[in-house]
C-alpha cells in the first residue's frame, strides 16, 4: 500500500487539528485548504398555496480542514436542509458549494464518496446484525470484497463493538446503536463527516460518550466534522461556530470570539456589607456601567470581567469591605444567539455548560 | 492509530476505478441484504410459503371432488398449481415495494441514497433482490408438484422457475414503480388489497378465463398475473401433455405463441422498472 503523494485525506491528518482560525472572507471557494466552502446557496421548497418557502437564504460558509464546525440553531432554522445541499442528496436552488474539493452539482458522485453523513434520524437494519449491517453498507460504497472484512473490524474496535458483532441491531443500546452508526459512515474513509444532531435522544451519559467517540475519531482520522446542533454545551466545544436562522447565516466564529463580540462579562461579588459595596464598586467601574445590588450579592457587567475582580477587591478592602467571593462569568453562546437574534434557543437542556 | 489513517490514499484510488464495477457492487449489496433477511426471517417466509399451501390442499382438495377433471383438461389441484405458484411469488414482490416505503419513513432509504452510485442503480438492485427472494420461494413450492400430480421432470421444474422468475420481475417492477409514486403506506396497502384479490380472480389461476364473461376476459389480456399464469402452464402442457389445462389467453380468438407472452411479460416489467428508475431519479 503506497500512500500517494499529495493526498488530501494525509494532509488534512497532519494539519493541528485543534487550530482555531477565523474565516477568510477574500479566498476563492475553491481552496483546498477548505472543507467545505458555500457562496450564495439558496434552497427554496415549493409550499402550500403556491407559495415558496426559503429554507436556506444565501450561505457563505468555509469550514477548514480538520475543524469541528458547529452549525447552531434552533429547530428549522435550515440546518438539515444544508446538510441535505452538502450531501447532494439535495439540489440547490441557487448558488454553489463544494465539499472535499468537489462541486455537489455537478461531481455528486465523488462529494459522495468523500463524505459520511450521521442523520437526525439515521436508520440501520433492525433484524440483520451489525456486522451484516456494516457489510451491506461498504458493499453499497463499493468497496471491494477483500477490503470488507478488514474496513469492518477496523470500524468496529474504536466504537467498542467488536465483541457485539455478531448482534442483532435491535439488541444494542440507543448509544450503541449511535457508535455503530457513525462507525459505519466511517468504513469508506471518508475526509468530511457531517454530524446532524448526532445527540438527539440520547441520555446526558451517552451524550458525553458520543462526544467523547467523536472527539477521539476526529483526533485519530484528522477528518473534517461538521456538527448540527441546538444545544448549546455542544458548540462550545467545537473549533469554530455558525449560527443559522431562519435560512440565514448570523454570526460566524470561534465560541470565545462570539462571546467577546457580545462583549461584557457579569463580574459578581459577595461582601460583607453589600450596601456599601454597591456604592465603592460604582466609584471603582467604569462610568457607564450600571451596579446592581440584589440577593446574589453587587454585580455588574464589563467588558474582561476577570482583570477587574482584583481592582474592585482592592477599592473594597481600602473601605474596610471584606470580600467574600468573587466571579466573573463570561457571556454564554445563549447570550451570543440572543445578541444576534433577538431570541433565545429555548429548547436548551439543564446541564451544565462545556468550555473545558 | 495508523492502519484507519491510512486508509485514504485506497480511498483515492478507488475513486478512479471502473464505474460499472461500482454500481453492480452497490446492486449486490442490496440483493445481499434481501437474501440476508430472507435467512434472518424464517418464521415469516414460513408463513408466505404456507398460505399457497393452505389454498392448494384446503381449497384445491375440497373443490377437486366437485369439478370434474375433463372440464378443466386435469385435476383440480393440478390447474391450481400455476396459480399458487404466483401466488408465492407475488407476496414477496409486494414485499419489496411495502420494504421501499417502510425504508423511506425509517430514514435507512435515505443512507442508501447516499451512496456514490446512481439511483437507477439502486432501484435495479430492489429490484433483483426481490425477484431473487420470490424465485428463491417459489423454488420451494415446486417441491409440491408430486403432490398434485406432477412428475420431477428436471426440464419441467426449471421452465416453471423461469417462468417464476419472469413473472416475480413484471410484479416486482409494478409494486416498485406503485411504491416510488405513492409514499403513503396506507394507500399503498389500501390499493394493493383492492387490487390484488381481482388480478388473481381474473387471471384463471383458479378457474378458467373462458368459462368468465366477456368483459372479464377482456380484462385478464391485460392482466400481468394472467400472462404469468398461462406462462406456467403452458410450460406444464409443453413437458406433462396429458395435464394440459384448456382455456388460456386468448387475443381474438388465437393462443398467443409462448415467446410473445414471456417476451411482453420482459417488456412490460422493463419497461416499468425503467419509468420507476426515471422517477426515483428526480432530482428534490
Amino acid at each position: 500500500m503506497q500512500p500517494s503523494a499529495g493526498d488530501d485525506a494525509l494532509a488534512a491528518a497532519a494539519l493541528p487539528t485543534a487550530e482555531v482560525t477565523a474565516p477568510r472572507a477574500g479566498e476563492p471557494p475553491h481552496d483546498p485548504g477548505y472543507a467545505i466552502s458555500t457562496r450564495g446557496l439558496v434552497k427554496s421548497y415549493p409550499g402550500p398555496d403556491g407559495t415558496t418557502v426559503k429554507a436556506v437564504r444565501g450561505l457563505d460558509l468555509d469550514v477548514r480542514r480538520g475543524e469541528t464546525f458547529a452549525f447552531l440553531g434552533p429547530n428549522g432554522a435550515g440546518k438539515s436542509t444544508t446538510i441535505a445541499l452538502l450531501c447532494a442528496l439535495a439540489r440547490p436552488t441557487s448558488g454553489h458549494a463544494t465539499v472535499a474539493g468537489f462541486d455537489v452539482v455537478t461531481q455528486p458522485h465523488d462529494v459522495r464518496r468523500q463524505v459520511g453523513i450521521l442523520f437526525q434520524h439515521s436508520a440501520l437494519d433492525p433484524d440483520l446484525t451489525v456486522e451484516q449491517n456494516l457489510r451491506i453498507h461498504a458493499r453499497l460504497y463499493g468497496l471491494p470484497r477483500r477490503d470488507v472484512r478488514r474496513r469492518t473490524a477496523e470500524v468496529l474496535e474504536p466504537a467498542g463493538l467488536t465483541d457485539r458483532r455478531r448482534f442483532p441491531v435491535r439488541a444494542l443500546s440507543g448509544g450503541m446503536r449511535r457508535r455503530l452508526e457513525i462507525a459505519r459512515q466511517l468504513l469508506h474513509s471518508p475526509s468530511v463527516l457531517f454530524l446532524d444532531e448526532p445527540t438527539t435522544g440520547l441520555d446526558p451519559h451517552a451524550r458525553a460518550e458520543i462526544w467523547e467517540h467523536l472527539r477521539a475519531l476526529r483526533d485519530r482520522l484528522g477528518s473534517t466534522l461538521f456538527v448540527t446542533t441546538h444545544y448549546l454545551e455542544e458548540a462550545e466545544n467545537c473549533d469554530r461556530i455558525a449560527i443559522i436562522d431562519g435560512g440565514r447565516l448570523v454570526a460566524q466564529g470561534t465560541p470565545h470570539g462570539l462571546k467577546a463580540e457580545v462583549g461584557d462579562d457579569r463580574v459578581a461579588l459577595r461582601t460583607s456589607d453589600d450596601g456599601r459595596a454597591g456604592e465603592v464598586v460604582a466609584q471603582a467601574a467604569p462610568p457607564d456601567r450600571p451596579v446592581t445590588v440584589d440577593a446574589d450579592g453587587t454585580w455588574l457587567r464589563v467588558p474582561d470581567g476577570s482583570a477587574w475582580i482584583p481592582r474592585l477587591c482592592a477599592a473594597l478592602e481600602a473601605h474596610g469591605i471584606a470580600v467574600h467571593a468573587a466571579s466573573a462569568t463570561p457571556p454564554t453562546l445563549d447570550d451570543v444567539f440572543f445578541h444576534h437574534t433577538g431570541r433565545s434557543i429555548t429548547t436548551t437542556p439543564a446541564t451544565t455548560g462545556g468550555g473545558r | 492509530m495508523t492502519a484507519l489513517t491510512l486508509q485514504a490514499p485506497q480511498a483515492a484510488e478507488r475513486g478512479r476505478a471502473p464505474r460499472l464495477r461500482h454500481e453492480l457492487r452497490a446492486i449486490h449489496a442490496l440483493v445481499h441484504r434481501d437474501l440476508l433477511r430472507l435467512a434472518c426471517q424464517r418464521s415469516h417466509t414460513a408463513l408466505v410459503l404456507l398460505q399457497p399451501a393452505v389454498y392448494l390442499f384446503a381449497l384445491g382438495g375440497g373443490l377437486a371432488t366437485l369439478i370434474p377433471a375433463a372440464s378443466l383438461g386435469t385435476g383440480y389441484q393440478t390447474y391450481l398449481f400455476p396459480g399458487m405458484l404466483m401466488m408465492t411469488v407475488q407476496t414477496p414482490a409486494i414485499m419489496v415495494g411495502i420494504r421501499l416505503i417502510t425504508d423511506r419513513q425509517s430514514g435507512y432509504l435515505r443512507e442508501v441514497l447516499m451512496a456514490p452510485v446512481s439511483r437507477s442503480t439502486l432501484l435495479l438492485g430492489s429490484c433483483a433482490g426481490g425477484t431473487l427472494v420470490a424465485a428463491v420461494q417459489g423454488a420451494v413450492l415446486l417441491g409440491l408438484a408430486g403432490a398434485v400430480g406432477l412428475p420431477y421432470d428436471p426440464v419441467l421444474l426449471l421452465l416453471l422457475l423461469g417462468g417464476m422468475l419472469l413473472a416475480s420481475f413484471t410484479l416486482t417492477s409494478m409494486t416498485l414503480a406503485l411504491s416510488v409514486t405513492l409514499r403513503s403506506p396506507e394507500l399503498f396497502h389500501t390499493l394493493l388489497s383492492l387490487l390484488m384479490m381481482p388480478l388473481l380472480f381474473l387471471s384463471g389461476a383458479f378457474f378458467p378465463l373462458e368459462s368468465m364473461p366477456g368483459w372479464a376476459r377482456g380484462l385478464a389480456t391485460v392482466n400481468p398475473l394472467a400472462y404469468g399464469v398461462d406462462l406456467l402452464r403452458r410450460c406444464i402442457a409443453l413437458r406433462v401433455p396429458d395435464q394440459a389445462a384448456v382455456g388460456g389467453i386468448q387475443w381474438a380468438g388465437r393462443q398467443p405463441p409462448l415467446l410473445l407472452e414471456a417476451g411482453l411479460l420482459l417488456a412490460v416489467g422493463g419497461l416499468t422498472l425503467l419509468w420507476a428508475a426515471r422517477r426515483f431519479s428526480r432530482p428534490e
